[in-house]
């Protein structure tokens, strides 16, 4: 496929660092990239998500993610009144088409995006029997596609539900936080297309991102903080009553 | 969606292990447990059952030879299934599995099986003739020294591999129980129990096994069955089937009594999803019907016709038992979400890579081997396999 | 010495042992992949094979390069901070050769209602309509100028 240039003269610098590398069809890993200087997280700002749908169709196109299985997906919680052990939850096709509207549905309502946690402390890597899904050295994990046996250990041992088979490889697959971009400069496809902000990358390593502050003064969760997984997908007000 | 009930996480609707997973523990159960039995005789020194001692160890050998195959037609990529070997991750109990499979095949049972039938492989090798002279010449490994002190040397050796085999089949079977029972995000496995039951259900399953094996072939040969040790055998199967059924009714009643965040959503699967396989066949008629019925010939004196017709009942009920166990450990931790919000259902295939009649294939093909087996090394000795016409006592 | 005559078959059986050992340990040496261990338990390389895949949205920085002109216009408004591919979808072909891929003409209809239909669980302070009563069937860019939607803006129909 040919590739034009034609364009470059006239990029804003900012775009420019990108732009080189976001060649569609034929591309490159970014050169300038330390391993060791990122440790990828994310936050999701639980008020702000308007369960659009937006961040599963993203995820989708940006990453061949076949019918029926998620990388991501969103839930819609309903909860009634002060019994937070019984929520009524729902995900129609992981909200990739959004969700019916309902207009008044009593109770206490809100939606919950979720994907990999990217745990420090991962147990679908500690069970893996080959080593072919392990948490990178930036922080985020993978699965070595061509190495994986497609055992499905992996998605057993998950306690989040985010691991699946792809059933045209075989293997296990899950969201990579989008390494093949934020290798390269650029944020995830579901954070780039959420309208709110509700999602927002995150990199713990580098001091100048906003997450620092966020932390210090928001009051922020993780799932099933029980099964200490050391997760770094950040909730910020997240309801007690989300599973 | 068709097969929900209430909310599942999207991607835990289709169940990942499948009835070859459930399979699995299955056979290689039945492998520690006729290897337990086999080593009853030669290491705690219960001569009353010598006559299964070599059935048991040709059992477990056509059940450990078939034992990789549920697992290999499972995979994604079986063919990549030699990484294994090759980079086992020391975090993962199934990475376990290559080198335990290797060792327990190679350095216990083929061992233990070659040692103790080596004079006899020396004798037909010099017997027969055309191909079986080749095989049985193969097997000798071109050592013909069947002096005494040569089989004294094989009688220690086959001790000693006796010894190292029985934490070997715990090793080979309790590691599959430490898979299920270390997966912290499962609820329905997670349990320091996990392996032990496991073990104890193999034992249970791998001795009820020899002894209907053992039954049916003298009475396939029309030979008398030994009474002594058949009732020896079912009196270790009763007692083993106690301590498994201990076992697991304190994993339920821990359960009941503490009443976590998981057991509502686990006790409703129970009594809805689970009745079937769990309360009826696994507990009603797979555990508490044979330890009645095992339990009776203990305490009731019984004629031989009666307690043999007995213990057929009870090895057949232990069997179908001990697989519902399996199914219900297996299926049913994969059957509820873990969000403990909703249920899936199992869609098992019939005619798939991994549906019922490959399951059914692989449940028959030990028996198969097994027959080869026999027929290759004759678990009774020469003059046994001819007998003459005799009158018997009424079977 | 007597022991080795009459125990040659377990010497023999060791020597096959030994034998297998050593094969499995030269064919492992020859067929582990290279880059395996070298950042922990896994292929090294599999990491740049991840990083190397192809990218399908742009990024907004890309599409605001030659469209100044919409920037400019949704700077001020509602949507300043709605990114142009979450609603115009994936382009980063187009960004790349943008005679090669026109991007499609967007049906407001559908578009708008999946952020903007009223849902009981969407937070209060976003605005969102019963489309049904609010416009009664007609399609949102009749009235609203999706970059800068606000009623009154210039360029507002």
């Amino acid at each position: 496929m040919n590739i034009t240039r034609r364009h470059l003269l006239l990029l804003l610098p900012a775009a420019g660092v990108a732009w080189k590398y976001i060649l569609a069809g034929t591309p490159e890993a970014a050169p300038n990239y330390k391993l060791s200087e990122h440790w990828w997280g994310m936050l999701i700002d639980l008020p702000k998500c308007i369960g659009c749908g937006n961040c599963v169709r993203a995820c989708q196109a940006e990453n061949d993610v076949p019918d029926g299985y998620y990388r991501t997906w969103v839930e819609r919680y309903h909860v009634s009144d002060y019994d937070i052990e019984n929520p009524q939850v729902d995900s129609p096709d992981g909200g990739k088409s959004g969700f019916t509207p309902v207009k008044e549905a009593g109770g206490k309502n809100f939606f919950v995006p979720k994907l990999c946690n990217h745990c420090a402390d991962s147990p679908c890597t500690q069970v893996c029997p080959v080593g072919a899904t392990f948490v990178s050295p930036d922080g985020v994990v993978l699965v070595d596609k061509e190495y994986c046996l497609g055992c499905r250990y992996c998605v057993q041992a998950c306690p989040y539900g985010c691991r699946f088979i792809n059933p045209r490889t075989n293997t296990a697959e899950k969201c990579t936080l989008c390494y093949h971009r934020i290798t390269k400069g650029l944020t995830t496809a579901c954070c780039e297309s959420c309208p709110t902000g509700a999602r927002q990358l995150a990199d713990l390593k580098n001091p100048a991102d906003p997450i620092h502050e966020f932390l210090k003064t928001h009051s922020v969760h993780v799932l099933k903080p029980s099964m200490a997984t050391h997760a770094k997908v950040f909730y910020n007000e997240m309801d007690g009553s989300v599973r | 969606m068709t097969g929900i009930d209430g909310f599942m996480y999207p991607n835990e609707v289709e169940l990942q292990w499948s009835v070859l997973i459930v399979l699995y523990p299955f056979l290689t159960g039945l492998v520690a447990g006729a290897f337990i039995l086999a080593s009853l005789e030669r290491v705690f020194q219960v001569q009353a059952v010598k006559p299964t001692y070599r059935l048991a160890l040709l059992t477990a050998l056509s059940f450990l030879l078939v034992s990789p195959l549920p697992l290999q037609l499972h995979l994604g990529h079986p063919e990549r299934s030699y990484e294994m070997y090759l980079t086992p991750h020391r975090t993962s109990a199934m990475a376990m599995f290559g080198f335990v499979y290797l060792w327990y095949l190679m350095a216990v049972l083929v061992l233990e099986i070659w040692l103790d039938y080596r004079r006899e492989i020396v004798l037909l090798a010099q017997s027969s003739a055309g191909w079986k002279r080749t095989m049985y010449r193969v097997l000798t490994l071109g050592s013909t020294n069947i002096s005494e002190r040569a089989l004294a040397i094989d009688e220690k050796t086959g001790w000693l591999i006796t010894v190292i085999g029985i934490p070997s089949a715990f090793l080979l079977h309790g590691y599959v129980g430490f898979i299920f029972g270390s997966v912290k995000a499962n609820p329905w496995w997670s349990t320091p129990l996990m392996p032990v039951v496991f073990i104890f259900s193999a034992m249970v399953s791998g001795i009820a096994l020899v002894m209907l094996l053992y039954m049916l072939m003298m009475w396939a040969r029309r030979q008398t069955i030994d009474m002594e040790c058949v009732d020896t055998v079912a009196r270790y199967l009763f007692y083993t089937f106690l301590i498994d059924f201990s076992l697991e009714m304190l994993d339920l009643i821990h359960r009941i009594y503490e009443a976590d965040d998981s057991f509502r959503s686990l006790d409703f699967m129970v009594h809805t999803k689970l009745y079937f396989s769990h309360i009826v066949v696994q507990i009603a008629l797979g555990t508490v019907a044979p330890i009645t019925l095992l339990a009776l010939t203990q305490v009731v004196k019984m004629s031989a016709v009666l307690r043999k017709r007995t213990y057929v009942t009870a090895g057949c009920l232990t069997l179908l038992g001990i697989f519902a166990m399996r199914w219900n450990v297996v299926i049913g931790g994969q059957l509820f979400s873990k969000s403990f919000l909703g249920y899936t259902t199992y869609k098992m295939g019939l005619v798939t890579r991994e549906g019922l009649l490959m399951a059914t294939v692989l449940t028959v093909l030990p028996f198969a081997i097994l027959w080869v087996l026999v027929k290759v090394l004759p678990p009774w000795p020469a003059k046994e396999s001819h007998p003459l016409p005799s009158v018997t006592m009424a079977d | 010495m007597n022991v080795f005559k009459d125990a040659g078959h377990l010497f023999r059986l060791a020597g096959i042992f030994v034998a297998g050992l050593l094969l499995f340990l030269v064919i492992r040496h020859s067929v582990i992949p290279k880059s395996f261990g070298q950042y922990g338990h896994y292929r090294g390389s599999a990491i740049s094979e991840v990083a190397v895949r192809p990218v399908k949205f742009s990024g907004h920085q890309s599409c605001e390069a030659c469209h100044a002109d919409v920037l400019d216009k949704k700077k001020d408004g509602k949507h300043a901070h709605v990114n142009c591919e979450a609603c115009h979808g994936p382009l980063a072909m187009h960004a790349d050769d943008p005679g090669s891929v026109k991007p499609g003409k967007l049906d407001t209809a559908i578009l708008c209602a999946r952020c903007h239909e009223a849902n009981a669980a969407k937070p209060k302070w976003f605005p969102q309509v019963a489309s049904a009563e609010h416009s009664s069937g007609l399609p949102c860019d009749t009235c609203h100028q999706p970059h800068n939607p606000a009623m009154g803006v210039s360029g507002a129909k």
